[in-house]
């Protein structure tokens, strides 16, 4: 499989997990290391939810339940094979997780954890109530899994299977981060503006997730109808869905390897703990919850990035993403319209909030090709104006029309898909993301690869093409030297130009840039006003909202000079610089 | 169904949505002034309500020692935080509030108790009790987070929650506990007979709302609480001590959930973990209010009772499930209402 990209310390891993049972261990290490692979995968579910997503569940034990389940019962009742019901199982926690997403995704984040958590506690007392599934006692007998004639019965061959299931997700949940959609995924947690400019859905990419995370502790649920080979409500409970929480912030919400670890070390403690607490404190009970409790909480005031980060550092560093082959093809471009044909056209544009009129009947129009200077002091309306058109906010009254056609009710990422790129006025880069994906998340529009190509990594050649064509644009906007350093990292002026970078991967016909030179030193700016220039020539529309005057004044074609909403002068910039009333909005007028 | 159920039905109803009101109106409180979604709220009823029927038969709650050992944890707290900025009155006053104050409770309980006090004593003491823990827990748990998101702050509670009840079942065991009425009888409206009890839940819940009205709107530290809910930065600037306020607004919540225990352990057997479930379906009316409407809260809570009340005679089995998935068709009217790009 292409795009395994296994370190050494992965191997050995790998080899001591295939090794462990034929090892003299005691037989409670295999039931241990079983119950951590079950665990596991829900954990995964939960990393990419909780650390990538930004989401969080405390009812993933019920997608647990639904999966387990839905084969107990089949497979009793009905008498089908365990591998028949495999998809049912993962195919009912999916269809379950549908409609639950579709309610909380577009809430703010805590309604969905608080959801999770009533309805961890509802399904806990269905399961426990119906009599089909029987009851409180659960359903026993249970067929082991079956492969030509070997069966499954012991938790030794168990262990095998539970394993391989674990790490077929963890690679594909890695893979699956390490891709297009993976990266509407990571965007997630930078708020959801940035990622909405470049045309990722990103309540379409919670609810992924959110699916994903389900399947995770379905077939985890699975796993464990046929490990036990009996079920019963109580492992599906609230509290073991919060456990499962546990397991991934302690391991470190965010890397997949972590989820595993955090699984190790909670089910560990929690033997040692059952073993030894009731011996310490006197009598049974279920002590370790206060263990784990202030655990949790130490973890979140001490070392919110959880225990794998740790271990991190410990590993050799994982490798840059490789350069782009030289015989990489390209990605296709857009026709660009000839110079001078309307791009943008807004007509008497109004944005009113309540009394305050923001944006007073503007009109103006962008051609292909030029440069347009939107100016004014501040408060003037020039943010307002950016957000009508890429979308952010709604006309009161008024017209836009891109490429001609009214642009009615549009959303940001239809303003993306009419080759639209835009920066922001406060740089909005992913900070967990090296500059590369930064900028490849500009071309998101042009990679079409799904979730399923991507767990697979069958998109790989996709995926080089959309690298390839981020690392063009940071090589043409000077910041190669740091493709691979976490955006985090980088000083403002570089976020800004990385920004710039990231709206150029989008093929853009209009870049809008708010303040892009803002923060920048003398020499930079001269730098971007050569690459602006050089975007012209190729036939990129800009609309450039600045306040540095001599920066705007060089390099624009024409200027539109708003003050308190209303278009107060245009034209070139010599002709606006001498208007009275721009002279008078900038210096204030006689009384 | 005659109406003599049902008017029982709705007595009932509204005597359990009472107490919701009182938790989803401190759950509100809290989620405003410190953005924490208080998942332990219920915890703080289950102790109320047993360090009351432990205190009926003349023992030593083990809450007491507890609220000792929170103390000191807080008291550490503070010790280490004087590492980055240390004033010697700020070491007093946490070791008057931390350690001083605990002890002067333990001191009264132990007093107190031999003298064999009234039932309404012994409330007051539980009360007492109880109601310092919310500070502690805000300042070992919370404070530290003070700027964290809405998640980790939720996911935190979560932890508070796993700890709390773990530690009721050390103090108090896994026995069920019935406290005494704080007044026996019943008074009748028309054929209608209301214990005293509930009465004095009904005159609880009221005397909080108006409390709380007072307090946010007549007295300086509740402007300060509601200017630390529209804005913590902000109200700042301006001189509000935001630790203080957030102190507040937890020992606020854990007074109301244990004033709440009190009234309800005479009424129902209390579990070291029943609290969970009580707090949470204070949380559904709570939701309903958006996190953030009082009234909206209080009224839902009602509402939530008397689901509560007619779900356990009809379906008594899925009483539970009914009042939980309540919040299905609550979250999707919010869906619907609410235009997603306002919350960032």
């Amino acid at each position: 499989m292409k795009g395994l990209n296994i370190t050494l310390p992965g191997l050995v891993a790998i080899v001591l997990l295939a090794v462990i049972p034929l090892l003299p261990v005691p037989p409670f290490i295999i039931t241990l290391m079983d119950n951590v692979g079950l665990a596991s995968l829900v954990a995964i579910g939960l990393v990419l939810l909780t650390g990538v997503g930004g989401l969080t569940s405390f009812g993933q034990a019920a997608f647990c339940g639904f999966g387990a389940y839905t084969t107990a019962l089949l497979t009793t009742s009905y008498g089908l094979s365990p591998w028949l019901t495999l998809p049912v199982s993962l195919a009912v926690g999916a269809l379950i997780a549908l409609p639950l997403g579709l309610i909380t995704m577009r809430l703010s984040g805590h309604y969905l954890p608080l959801g999770t958590i009533a309805w961890g506690i509802a399904i806990y007392y269905l399961f426990g109530q119906l009599d089909f599934l029987g009851r409180y006692d659960g359903i026993t007998g249970i067929p082991p899994l079956q492969i030509a004639g070997y069966r499954f019965l012991d938790t030794t061959s168990m262990y095998y299977v539970i394993w391989a299931f674990v790490l077929i997700f963890a690679f594909g949940a890695r893979n699956l981060l390490d891709s297009r959609v993976g990266r509407g995924i990571r965007a997630l947690r930078g708020g959801s503006a940035a990622a909405e400019a470049f045309g990722v859905n990103t309540a379409r990419a919670k609810l992924t997730v959110f699916i994903f995370a389900a399947i995770a502790a379905s077939l985890s649920g699975w796993l464990y109808a046929h490990l036990q080979r009996t079920v019963n409500p109580t492992p599906f409970g609230l509290n073991m869905g919060i456990e499962y929480l546990l397991m991934a912030v302690l391991g470190g919400a965010g890397h997949i390897w972590g989820a595993i670890f955090g699984a190790g070390i909670v089910l560990a403690l929690k033997e040692l703990l059952q073993r030894y607490l009731p011996w310490l404190v006197g009598h049974s009970g279920n002590f370790e919850a206060v263990f784990f409790g202030i655990l949790l909480v130490m973890m979140l005031q001490f070392a919110r990035d959880g225990l794998w980060s740790f271990v991190l550092r410990l590993l050799p560093a994982s490798a840059p993403k490789p350069k782009a082959q030289p015989g990489t093809e390209s990605l296709p471009k857009r026709d660009m319209p000839a110079p001078g044909t309307p791009l943008v056209t807004l007509e008497k544009a109004r944005k009113q909030f309540g009394g305050l009129v923001a944006v007073n009947d503007v009109s103006f129009e962008i051609g292909a090709g030029e440069i347009i200077g939107l100016i004014g002091p501040n408060g003037a309306g020039k943010s307002t104006t950016f957000d009508l058109i890429t979308g952010v906010t709604s006309l009161s009254t008024g017209q836009i029309r891109i490429s001609g056609r009214p642009a009615g009710v549009h959303r940001p990422g239809d303003v993306a898909r009419q080759g639209i790129a835009r920066t922001f006025q406060h740089a909005k880069i992913f900070p967990d993301m090296t500059a590369l994906e930064n900028a490849a998340l500009g071309a998101h529009l042009r990679g079409s690869a799904g979730v399923l190509r991507s767990f697979l990594h069958l998109e790989r050649g996709e995926e080089a093409k959309l690298l390839a064509e981020a690392d063009r644009q940071l090589e043409r906007v000077g910041l190669s030297e740091v493709r691979d350093r976490p955006a985090g990292d980088l000083p403002l002026g570089q976020l800004r130009i990385l920004e710039i970078a990231r709206a150029l991967a989008l093929d853009p016909n209009l870049v809008l840039l708010d303040e892009p030179a803002a923060g920048l030193r003398h020499g930079e700016k001269q730098q971007l006003a050569e690459l602006l220039r050089k975007l012209r020539s190729e036939g990129v529309a800009i609309l450039l909202v600045e306040h540095d005057m001599s920066f705007v004044m060089e390099l624009v074609d024409r200027l539109v000079v708003l003050d308190f909403g209303t278009v107060i002068a245009r034209g070139d910039p010599h002709q606006v610089r001498n208007d009275p009333a721009v002279i008078a909005a900038y210096l204030g007028g006689v009384a | 169904m005659d109406s003599t159920i049902l008017a029982f039905l709705i007595q009932d109803g509204v005597t359990s949505g009472a107490i919701y009101a009182l938790l989803g109106l401190s759950l509100v409180l809290v989620f405003a002034v410190t953005r924490v979604i208080f998942i332990p709220q219920g915890e703080f009823v289950a102790y109320g309500a047993l360090t009351l029927a432990v205190l009926d038969v003349g023992r030593i709650p083990g809450t007491l020692p507890l609220l000792m050992g929170l103390g000191i944890a807080a008291f550490v707290f503070d010790l280490a935080s004087f590492r980055q900025s240390f004033r010697p009155q700020h070491l007093i006053t946490s070791a008057l509030v931390n350690l001083v104050l605990p002890a002067i409770v333990y001191g009264l309980v132990v007093t107190v108790l031999p003298m064999q006090p009234g039932p309404i004593v012994r409330a007051l003491l539980a009360i007492l009790i109880i109601a310092p823990m919310g500070l502690y827990i805000y300042r070992v748990a919370f404070r530290p987070l003070a700027n964290a998101s809405v998640l980790v702050l939720l996911i935190t509670s979560v932890g508070v929650h796993l700890a709390m009840m773990g530690l009721g079942l050390f103090a108090f065991g896994a026995e069920g506990l019935r406290a005494q009425p704080l007044m026996r009888g019943s008074f009748s409206l028309g054929f209608l007979p209301i214990p005293a009890q509930s009465l004095w839940i009904y005159g609880a819940t009221i005397a909080a709302m108006v409390g709380l009205y007072i307090f946010f709107e007549r007295t300086i530290l509740g402007k300060a609480l509601r200017a630390t809910a529209v804005n913590r930065l902000g109200a700042r600037l301006v001189g509000v001590r935001t630790n203080l306020t957030g102190g507040t607004a937890f020992v606020l919540a854990s007074t109301i959930g244990a004033i709440s225990g009190v009234l309800i352990a005479p009424i129902t057997t209390i579990y070291y973990d029943t609290g969970f479930l009580i707090g949470l379906k204070g949380f559904v009316a709570a939701i309903i209010g958006g996190l953030s409407s009082f009234p909206v809260t209080a009224v839902a809570a009602i509402g939530v009772g008397l689901v509560e009340a007619f779900a356990s005679f009809f379906a008594s089995n899925f009483k539970e499930i009914i009042v939980f998935s309540l919040l299905i068709p609550v979250l999707i009217w919010r869906s619907l209402t609410t235009d997603p790009h306002e919350d960032e």
